[in-house]
């Protein structure tokens, strides 16, 4: 028996050990980069980069990072960018869904398929010809070419979508349509209503997501001096500025803000989001 | 539904304008999603197979040339060789899948704390990709960050190698930051299918006497045999397709160029867009060959058990 306690106390260490030491490796490049964040520049050249600051108050790295990044009006561009991609592709997402869920039709599963497919060909590799579409719809250098691109590349959110149609019952639907009431009303007033839960979840990663995106940012709104989102604009400290860390370690920080809050306060739907989207596989 | 139809001619005009109605319906709903649909992905997808065949820029005129960029992509050491790269980050995802499973199961069962724990190791996930590039340049930085944590640990700072631009090293350097972002994310995909198996096994298994390494063997490897494997697999492909760290990190300097590193650096930047979209081809074909492997695996292994 004492055997038996002694070893279940070595188990209870190594289980709170790992937590701790994966904890740690998880934090400590982020708290490296806080702590560096508050340091003036004289303080920042002649201490090592894990003594702490003199001061916690200190937040003109902050302000200077946020004016020579040009973070306002990122942050606006990202809003903007945000507000309109998670309107339009949850409008069109949940469209398509109602159609393939609920109607019988000729080329329905055909275009499941081909929604299907489109799923393993990696962005990236198609980003060669994307671009030269992008070019001849004059499609660069625009917030408005850049969301229809984010919005024609989202395609994983209609099948949480469309799972979530397959839980609501039909009745509901023949019924309404007994009462003599329209596809749209039954779309807009009695479905999409319903399906708001799925909403939510999709929404917080999609807009995770689309805060963060960066790839096609960069590539096709180059005028960075109209177009930054904050992900894009972190790259005014590629170059002469960029050793001076604890500037850009305070444009880090700032930049990661909004994905911290929306962390802490929907912690739940993102654990379920990213569950749920990864059951279909 | 039509052999239900009564004789009244309300009740037909009624299904006339029903059935106009639907077609409606279908068309404002899929227009713009199939319109999007073709336009970002199956319109690229066929030029980028026609471009291949071609030597040419994005403006300009186009030279057909036949198979010749294909035999590039084989014969250039800066393309081909940068496949062999993604060893490195499959060997890295392994590892990473490895620290998620083992976390995951730890806090599946009651743990203190064990939210918080959780939320530390999931965030890095939500940090923007160039956020995390300055975040690691900064961490590997000679003396810095990294280098200070050993040092506590106990190692001289001479005996430690530059990190990022040690040959020998660098590709490790890159793939930890993968891991990094990705364990927790692959944690919390594992704590849920953990938590989908049903919890009168474990019940019955305490009852039984089992210990809890015993409960991970027979039961929770089992159960979620399914996700761990889809989830290598998937790592493979993603392996092959590795492309952010080594971009904003190094910018694919010190021999760190992983295959789209070198595509988007010949496409864009070159402007050889028949050899870039030829390599893109040729990945492709290799990531779709993976997934048929994996759909037949996956038939081989749980066809007969399942339905």
């Amino acid at each position: 028996m004492a055997g038996r306690k002694i070893g279940r106390g070595v188990i209870a260490f190594l289980k709170y050990f790992s937590l701790v030491f994966f904890s740690f490796v998880a934090v400590l490049p982020i708290v490296s980069c806080v702590i560096t964040a508050f340091k003036t520049d004289e303080e920042y050249g002649s201490t090592n980069v894990m003594t702490l600051p003199k001061s916690w108050f200190n937040f003109d790295n902050f302000v200077q990072a946020f004016q020579k990044a040009n973070m306002g009006k990122a942050f606006v561009n990202s809003f903007i960018i945000l507000v309109c991609v998670l309107a339009i592709s949850t409008l069109i997402g949940t469209q398509l869904a109602y159609v393939l869920n609920r109607f019988k039709f000729r080329g329905n599963e055909l275009i499941k398929n081909l929604f299907l497919f489109a799923t393993l060909l990696p962005g990236v590799a198609m980003q060669v010809s994307v671009f030269g579409i992008m070019t001849n719809l004059h499609l660069i250098d625009s917030l408005i070419g850049y969301i229809i691109l984010m919005c024609g590349t989202d395609v994983i959110s209609i099948y949480i979508y469309i799972q979530f149609f397959e839980n609501i019952d039909k009745s509901l639907d023949e019924s309404a349509i007994v009462d003599g009431a329209g596809y749209f009303t039954i779309f807009y007033k009695i479905l999409l209503p319903l399906l708001k839960p799925a909403i939510v979840t999709s929404c917080i990663l999609k807009g995770v997501g689309t805060y963060n995106e960066y790839y096609n940012a960069n590539l096709y709104l180059q005028d960075k001096k109209l177009y930054p989102t904050v992900a894009t604009s972190l790259y005014t400290f590629v170059g002469p500025l960029g050793s001076q860390y604890n500037l850009i370690c305070a444009g880090v920080i700032i930049s990661l803000i909004p994905a911290l809050i929306v962390f802490i306060t929907c912690q739940k739907q993102i654990y379920s989001g990213l569950t749920s989207g990864s059951v279909k596989g | 539904m039509g052999n239900s139809v009564s004789d009244s001619a309300g009740f037909k005009a009624w299904f006339g304008s029903r059935k106009v109605q639907r077609i409606i319906v279908m068309v404002t709903f899929m227009i713009i999603p199939l319109i999007l649909l073709f336009l970002f992905t199956y319109l690229p997808f066929g030029e980028m197979i026609s471009f291949s065949f071609y030597k040419m820029k994005y403006i300009g005129k186009k030279t057909f040339v036949g198979l010749k960029n294909y035999a590039s992509v084989f014969k250039r050491e800066d393309c081909f060789g940068a496949l062999k790269l993604s060893l490195y980050y499959m060997l890295g995802s392994l590892v990473q899948l490895t620290i998620a499973l083992y976390l995951a199961t730890i806090l599946s069962f009651k743990v203190k704390g064990g939210n918080i724990f959780k939320g530390f190791m999931f965030f890095p996930f939500l940090i923007n990709g160039i956020a995390v590039g300055f975040i690691f340049k900064f961490f590997y930085t000679r003396g810095y960050v990294f280098d200070t944590v050993l040092q506590w640990c106990g190692f001289n700072l001479e005996n430690l190698p530059y990190w990022l631009k040690d040959q020998a090293i660098n590709n490790y350097s890159l793939v930890g930051t993968s891991v990094w972002r990705y364990f927790g994310q692959n944690m919390v995909l594992f704590i849920g299918a953990i938590m989908s198996v049903d919890s009168s096994l474990y019940e019955a298994a305490m009852i039984d006497g089992a210990n809890k390494f015993q409960q991970f063997i027979y039961i929770i490897v089992p159960n979620i045999k399914k996700i761990i494997l889809l989830n290598v697999i998937l790592s493979i492909t993603g392996s092959l397709s590795a492309f952010e760290p080594p971009y904003v990190i190094t910018s694919g300097a010190n021999g760190t160029g992983t295959y789209f590193v070198i595509m988007h650096e010949i496409a864009h930047t070159q402007q050889k867009v028949g050899l870039a979209s030829a390599m893109a081809v040729v990945l492709l074909a290799i990531i779709l060959f993976a997934t048929l492997v994996q759909k037949i695996v996956f038939r081989g292994i749980y066809g007969q058990e399942e339905d």
